[in-house]
């Protein structure tokens, strides 16, 4: 009686599933794998800011993009008036209100094409700047610099990858040593390089642009610089002087202004979030007025998509803990331990989340075993293998990063609460079940992370789960029907063997 | 070539997955788990319906009357200690005597009075009980078991495991201590367990590490064709506790003691599937015929009947 519901029950879940996916593949034209469409990018610019009574919020637009072409743009304005302004060669969005109060966010989204990878940015020679007047203190000192990179060098670009390579490894010269000291930011450091180079009567400036990555959600302007050669404008690495823009870097603004400024608002935030997405989808989405688009993953702010095809994919994640558990019958701490960590491992990658892991559970095991003799009551334990847990990762990071590899700092990612949990439990299990099955779940718990984050992290399902979230009545038709499962674990033919394998 | 999976169908033997999705979801309502998950509630229930159970000497409820515990048991040479919602023997330590101011353990081993009073603690924070939740100690009667056990058995104390299903009792075995699973009876921690033919009372074979085994691992001595004393008492005893708890899946596990008779130790609610292996034969036909009677007498008498009547025609 009750598994004829359960089966009727999956047999209406699959059919919506599979009849709106059709739908929207065939009668839309969504394609069912990314395959070979120009890819786009959509950046979304995160305004926010509090509001008290009349505000004016000006935000910078790109408009020279070297590298990409605008292919679209729209604003989310809510109830503020929204004006573009072109002045001066600088485009702005100008949003204001009479009235608001409280904690207010304003979008702009953009879509660009990419094209050639740009070597340098066409502009108007600004002619040559005057020679600061430099303190005394190294007045000297940078034109001496000035001089040496001069006599090793052939023209302008040549001039300031040696510049810049100088000032940024030249740990014997105090001039470099001091300027390095006074710069406390990239911003800063990249005006500190244009300071310098007037003093040759170099044009330079610094400009601000993103480096496009998938799936990011709070990214900030990155600062470059561009050097002029009197025909056009150089990119170069502040940092090591190489000659080039960032890999698919969007030029944002030049300039000193603050890309975001208003009037009336307290603490100004601008963040960025960035999508690859497809130009078939993306026009389809915008032309169509289907209510299924409408009201899709599509339909959402830019931030939310990209937590949502993060979350898509939990689903995934769990069915595969039902089929290792109930199918294979694996044994795991914590049912839904493995998905959290395989979460981790999509910021760390799979090697150094195995590793991080690992080694962050052994070395947590082992001084849970020191406190074991100190006889603690249960909470008070928890507790103490928690701060342990936080303070082994600040340890691990920093050692990590000492020692060159970046890897280890994303050990910080790790959901710790869950860590201190398994490495309790197992160090229970350790004792009372012997080291042997305690290392098997342990190592149980990791193949399942694995081979979720494997699942999770394929791009070909993130993808198919971002266009066509409705699969997932499909998952769940699966998860209901295995819930009514009744048949052996792959684990119990083993198990049982003496009974099958009697001749 | 038939597929395992087809071999163990057709030996009846029954998987996890067919437990839980089968019988304890239909027969053992959540609610009446408490009765059995704490062991005092079913000693308390077991004392009102007439059935024996070892007798509790002290209740540990917090933390301050574990300083007290000593001088109250001075006058017990003997004693168990249990958490009350512990789980798979897990967090059990048998007292067997006492060696200068420390106690000595089943296993020979001694352990001080701080030790033991720490292990309390542990199992008043929960360490050993299902899910964590604070718990109880409990410290009861040491079972002195019967003699005729010494054979096949390793320190720790035998006890008989009954599947009763629906009030009847429909499959039965020994769990012999051993010295792999120090002295305890639960087969997944290295104990033998032996299957009992539910109408002789006699063991046929033995299992142990879900390997067929023919002796005692430590002893040497032959585990089969051993005679069960006061074997239709102990399986009428397995049948009334049906009425405690009225669970339909339930696993009851019953002590010899040499002076007191049959004893019930404990219930069981998720009684494992390591039963089947110690009689060679699967649970799934009898469980499904029983489950398509529609009426079960409620004599136990009469459901011992009926189990062995039941059991004698699938022969």
């Amino acid at each position: 009686m009750n598994s004829r519901h359960v089966f009727w029950l999956a047999a209406v879940l699959s059919c919506v599933g599979l009849g709106i996916c059709l739908y929207k593949w065939q009668v839309l034209q969504i394609p069912l794998s990314p395959g070979e469409h120009t890819a786009v990018w959509t950046v979304e610019a995160r305004t926010s800011f509090i509001a008290n009574g009349k505000v004016k919020a000006r935000l910078t637009l790109p408009m020279d993009t070297p590298g990409f072409e605008i292919i679209d743009e729209n604003f989310v304005s809510r109830d503020f008036g929204l004006a573009i302004e072109s002045l001066n060669g600088r485009r702005q969005a100008l949003w204001s209100i009479r009235r608001a109060k409280g904690p207010q966010t304003l979008y702009y989204q953009l879509s660009v094409n990419p094209k050639a990878v740009a070597v340098q940015r066409q502009g108007n020679f600004p002619g040559y700047p005057p020679v600061p007047d430099y303190p005394e203190l190294y007045r000297s000192a940078i034109e001496g610099l000035l001089s040496d990179v001069r006599a090793q060098s052939a023209d302008i670009a040549s001039f300031t990858r040696q510049l810049i390579g100088k000032l940024n490894t030249d740990r014997d010269d105090p001039t470099a040593n001091l300027l390095r000291q006074e710069a406390d930011s990239e911003a800063e450091w990249a005006r500190q390089l244009v300071y310098v180079l007037a003093g040759a009567r170099i044009p330079a400036r610094v400009v601000y642009g993103l480096s496009l990555k998938h799936g990011t959600l709070d990214a900030r302007l990155q600062p470059w610089l561009e050097v002029h050669n009197e025909t056009a404008w150089l990119p170069f690495n502040p940092r090591t002087g190489e000659q080039a823009y960032p890999e698919n870097f969007l030029i944002w603004k030049s300039g000193p202004d603050r890309a975001l400024v208003t009037e009336g608002g307290e603490l100004p935030e601008l963040r960025f979030s960035v999508r690859r997405a497809l130009k078939e989808t993306l026009q389809l989405a915008r032309k169509s007025d289907s209510a299924i688009i409408n009201f899709s993953l599509l339909g959402l702010p830019l931030y939310v998509q990209n937590v949502y095809t993060t979350l898509l994919t939990v689903p995934l994640g769990a069915f595969l803990v039902v089929i290792l558990r109930n199918l294979v019958g694996f044994k795991t701490f914590g049912t839904f331990m493995p998905i959290l960590i395989a979460l981790a491992f999509r910021e760390t990658e799979l090697l150094w989340g195995v590793i991080l892991f690992s080694l962050l559970v052994a070395l947590g095991l082992t001084l849970r075993f020191v406190l074991e003799h100190l006889k603690l009551l249960l909470v008070p334990r928890l507790t103490a293998v928690l701060i342990i847990v936080i303070l082994l990762m600040l340890g691990i990071s920093i050692a990590s990063y000492r020692l060159g590899f970046d890897h280890g700092l994303s050990v910080a990612l790790f959901p710790m609460v869950i860590l201190a949990m398994t490495i309790e439990r197992m160090s229970i299990v350790w004792e009372e079940h012997g080291p042997k099955e305690a290392i098997l779940r342990g190592l149980g718990s990791l193949a399942v992370a694995t081979v979720a984050f494997l699942v999770m992290n394929a791009a070909a399902l993130q993808y198919l789960l971002g266009l066509f979230p409705e699969l997932l009545l499909i998952v769940l038709a699966a998860t209901l029907l295995m819930g009514r499962y009744t048949g052996y674990r792959l684990t119990e033919l083993w198990r049982f063997r003496s009974v099958w394998m009697k001749p | 070539m038939r597929m395992p999976w087809t071999r163990l169908r057709e030996a009846g033997i029954m998987g996890m997955n067919e437990r839980n999705g089968r019988y304890i979801s239909h027969y053992n309502p959540r609610r009446l788990y408490p009765l059995v998950d704490d062991k005092l509630t079913t000693k308390s229930l077991a004392i009102a319906a007439g059935i024996a159970v070892p007798q509790l000497y002290e209740t540990v409820t917090c933390e301050h009357e574990i300083r007290d515990l000593s001088a109250k048991l001075a006058q017990h040479d003997s004693f168990v200690v249990k958490p009350a919602q512990g789980a798979g023997g897990d967090g059990i330590i048998v007292i067997t005597g006492r060696q200068g101011g420390n106690y000595v353990r089943a296993s020979g081993v001694p352990i001080s009075e701080d030790a033991l009073a720490h292990h309390i603690s542990n199992i008043l924070s929960g360490m050993f009980s299902l899910g964590g939740i604070p718990d109880r100690a409990m410290v009861e009667y040491c079972v002195q078991f019967d003699p005729a056990f010494a054979p096949i058995s390793f320190q720790g104390v035998p006890d008989i495991r009954t599947l009763v299903f629906r009030g009847v009792p429909v499959a039965a075995m020994l769990r012999l201590p051993t010295r792999e699973s120090d002295g305890k009876a639960n087969l997944h921690q290295g104990a033998v367990g032996a299957g009992i033919e539910l109408a002789t009372g006699l063991t046929k074979h033995g299992v142990m590490n879900s390997k067929p085994v023919t002796h005692h691992p430590d002893s040497g001595n032959a585990l089969t064709n051993f005679t069960v004393p006061n074997w239709p008492q102990v399986l009428l005893l397995a049948a009334r506790c049906y009425e405690l708890a009225e669970l339909g899946y339930l696993g009851v596990d019953i002590v010899l003691d040499r002076h007191l008779g049959p004893l019930v130790l404990e219930l069981n609610a998720r009684p494992g599937l390591a039963i089947q292996l110690a009689n060679q034969r699967g649970l799934s036909p009898i469980l499904r015929t029983i489950s398509a009677l529609q009426h079960i007498p409620a004599d136990p008498d009469e459901r011992v009947a009926l189990g062995l009547k039941l059991l004698a025609e699938a022969h």
